[in-house]
């Protein structure tokens, strides 16, 4: 295709990408080195019969002018990265040099908010992402095993919890969770604790949060590896077969092998998508227990005074973390490319 | 030998049998269960004396005199006006599908009749803006929406769930347009259509089951989003899942909270419906990057 044919093609989604995804991009770069201005304090002089005494007050038409002016606020450099609510480096500093080991280290820098955030974050990609790997392709092997008239429904069952809502899929088993519903309930009977409220302590949110992962993105790996399954060439399977190869001798030598590039690129796109985790804390109200990096920005942004600087210093924080997390998978293609 | 193994066979297939029916439960009861506890009372639905209440719906019967109670949906659908938030998702979702998919089949086409370099670099570079939460980017537009009074409305919210939606269709796109043979528009070309007219009498006719495929995936993004709707857009011009939140918000007044229920039932129904009708679609669509490689 010619260059120019190929250009006209590609304008209108290539105009709606650069203005609404590259132009954000330079805008959140732009507004992470800006804070708001300041209010302009004036001295007023308040002369009495006893005497003259200043005092200071707000200028509230100058401000008004400077903030109009300059709508972007003052240029601050990089302080907004290195405050307590971001990098938070002195704090980082006087933790490592306080510190009486590595434990008490990193026990003190979980309680700035960025690497709290960053953390749950990182902790619920690395183990939601293999776990629903893994449970999805048990239930394809499952589900493979039916007969042909029953696989249709269980398909079609097993679709909901991925295509629901997130932030719906998380309030209805949030629902069922509560102390007083039906989940709730049986848990506590099972622990043998009626006063058990899976809500009030930070480990047991963190695990149901991932739960709800697991459950809303194991259907994604099932529909792939069932897809795939059916793909494995059946004489291999056969001569396997011959040879003398448990079921299990099967699945591990000859289906786990040619299912390993379906792993990589379903691993590549649940590492995407579990990486902007955020529905779920909102849904399960458990801010206070976990934060991602998502809810992060989304908490700056919904509060009674918008933080704009500091969402965008978080957001311009998280583009750099999704861009190390894909660097490996990015330089593969190109590599790929580079051979083709 | 034949009939140990065959007993170990049929004790493994039960035990896989057993699963399934685990996971059948885990993935389809927590909507069944919601489904029928939105026609009880709070009390019910959120027993402190018994679980199986929800079941039963005694207190439902006490208060409203009969088993079922629609006073959840009528509650949040006329008196809180869910309906406008319906229409409002109604509007949004068909606008966003219709432009992505002109956008994307034009662009999805071009990308996959190229040669040169620059279509792969393109393509990354998608991939890379697929990769970024969406929320970053909602921190970007806040600003500058309000300098030129863009904030709150329908149209933006779209144009940018537009926006956030191009990278997918254009990968899901290129990827189905690679399997129509070129000799088709080329063969046009030859007979002295242009570009556009080969796209349009050629390519136009054969594309609708991927453009249908893709379709469903800007539907379910544009249904589902919450980063973008919640933050774009103002309280009058609220979508469906950002008035849920808003629900969640005054929980504390009794009765509110089957207000939720209710409206997460309504905002599931017509996702179990389009499950239902294309089912074939959305697992096509799902594997179609996959097993391709």
């Amino acid at each position: 295709m010619k260059h120019k044919t190929f250009f006209w093609f590609m304008i209108p989604s290539l105009l709606a990408m650069l203005l609404f995804i590259a132009m954000p991009i330079v805008s959140v770069l732009i507004q992470s080195v800006y804070a708001p201005h300041e209010q302009v304090i004036v001295e007023v002089e308040n002369c009495g019969p006893f005497g003259c005494e200043t005092s200071t007050a707000v200028d509230q038409d100058a401000t008004r002018e400077l903030r109009e002016a300059e709508p972007l606020g003052r240029f601050v450099g990089n302080d907004i990265y290195t405050d307590r609510n971001h990098l938070a480096t002195s704090q980082v500093g006087a933790a490592w040099s306080s510190s009486t080991g590595i434990g008490d280290f990193i026990s003190k820098l979980l309680n700035l908010p960025f690497y709290g955030a960053l953390l749950f974050t990182l902790t619920y990609t690395a183990v939601v992402t293999p776990m629903a790997l893994l449970f999805g392709f048990v239930i394809a092997l499952a589900v493979n095993t039916l007969p042909k008239l029953l696989k249709g429904p269980m398909i079609f069952f097993s679709l909901l919890p991925m295509i629901v809502t997130p932030l719906i899929g998380a309030l209805i088993l949030f629902w069922m969770i509560d102390a007083r519903g039906v989940l709730g309930s049986f848990i506590q009977w099972i622990a043998n604790d009626p006063d058990l409220s899976l809500k009030a302590s930070t480990p047991l949110t963190w695990a149901m949060l991932m739960v709800y992962g697991i459950w809303s993105s194991a259907p994604f790996a099932f529909v792939v590896y069932y897809a795939g399954l059916q793909t494995v060439p059946d004489d291999t399977l056969e001569s396997a077969m011959i040879d003398g190869a448990t079921p299990f001798e099967r699945i591990r030598y000859v289906v786990l092998p040619h299912l390993l590039p379906l792993t990589t690129f379903m691993a590549l796109i649940k590492i995407m998508d579990n990486f902007r985790v955020f529905e779920p804390i909102v849904s399960f109200n458990a801010a206070a227990h976990a934060q991602s990096l998502s809810y992060f920005i989304f908490n700056d942004l919904g509060g009674e005074t918008q933080l704009l600087s500091s969402s965008a210093a978080t957001s311009v924080l998280t583009i750099i973390g999704v861009s190390i997390l894909l660097s490996p998978v990015l330089v593969r293609t190109w590599r790929d490319y580079g051979k083709s | 030998m034949a009939v140990v193994q065959n007993k170990k066979y049929s004790f493994a297939l039960m035990l896989t049998w057993a699963f399934l029916v685990v996971w059948l439960l885990v993935a389809a009861f927590p909507f069944l269960w919601t489904l029928w506890g939105s026609f009880k009372v709070e009390g019910d639905f959120f027993s402190k004396a018994d679980w199986a209440r929800a079941l039963t719906g005694e207190l439902t019967q006490v208060e409203t005199g009969g088993v079922f109670t629609g006073a959840g949906y009528e509650g949040a659908w006329i008196k809180e006006e869910f309906w406008k938030a319906a229409l409002n998702t109604l509007i949004m979702s068909v606008c966003v599908v219709t432009v992505s998919l002109t956008l994307g089949t034009l662009g999805g086409y071009a990308l996959s009749r190229s040669t040169y370099r620059y279509a792969f670099w393109l393509l990354l570079i998608a991939l890379i803006f697929r990769a970024m939460p969406p929320i970053t980017l909602v921190s970007g537009y806040l600003l500058p929406f309000y300098e030129w009074n863009l904030w709150g409305h329908l149209p933006t919210a779209i144009i940018v769930l537009v926006a956030i939606n191009q990278p997918f269709t254009l990968w899901m796109l290129t990827s189905f347009f690679k399997n129509i043979p070129k000799d088709l528009d080329e063969s046009a070309m030859v007979d002295g259509c242009t570009p556009f007219q080969a796209f349009r009498h050629v390519i136009i006719p054969v594309m609708w089951p991927g453009v249908i495929t893709t379709g469903l995936f800007s539907f379910l993004l544009a249904y589902n989003d919450f980063a973008v709707t919640a933050m774009l857009l103002s309280k009058e011009n609220q979508t469906m899942v950002p008035k849920i939140a808003s629900f969640l918000g005054t929980t504390q007044t009794k009765g509110n909270v089957m207000f939720a229920v209710s409206s997460v039932v309504s905002v599931t129904a017509p996702l179990f419906v389009l499950v239902l009708f294309f089912q074939r679609q959305i697992v096509s669509g799902l594997t179609a990057g996959a097993v391709k490689g």
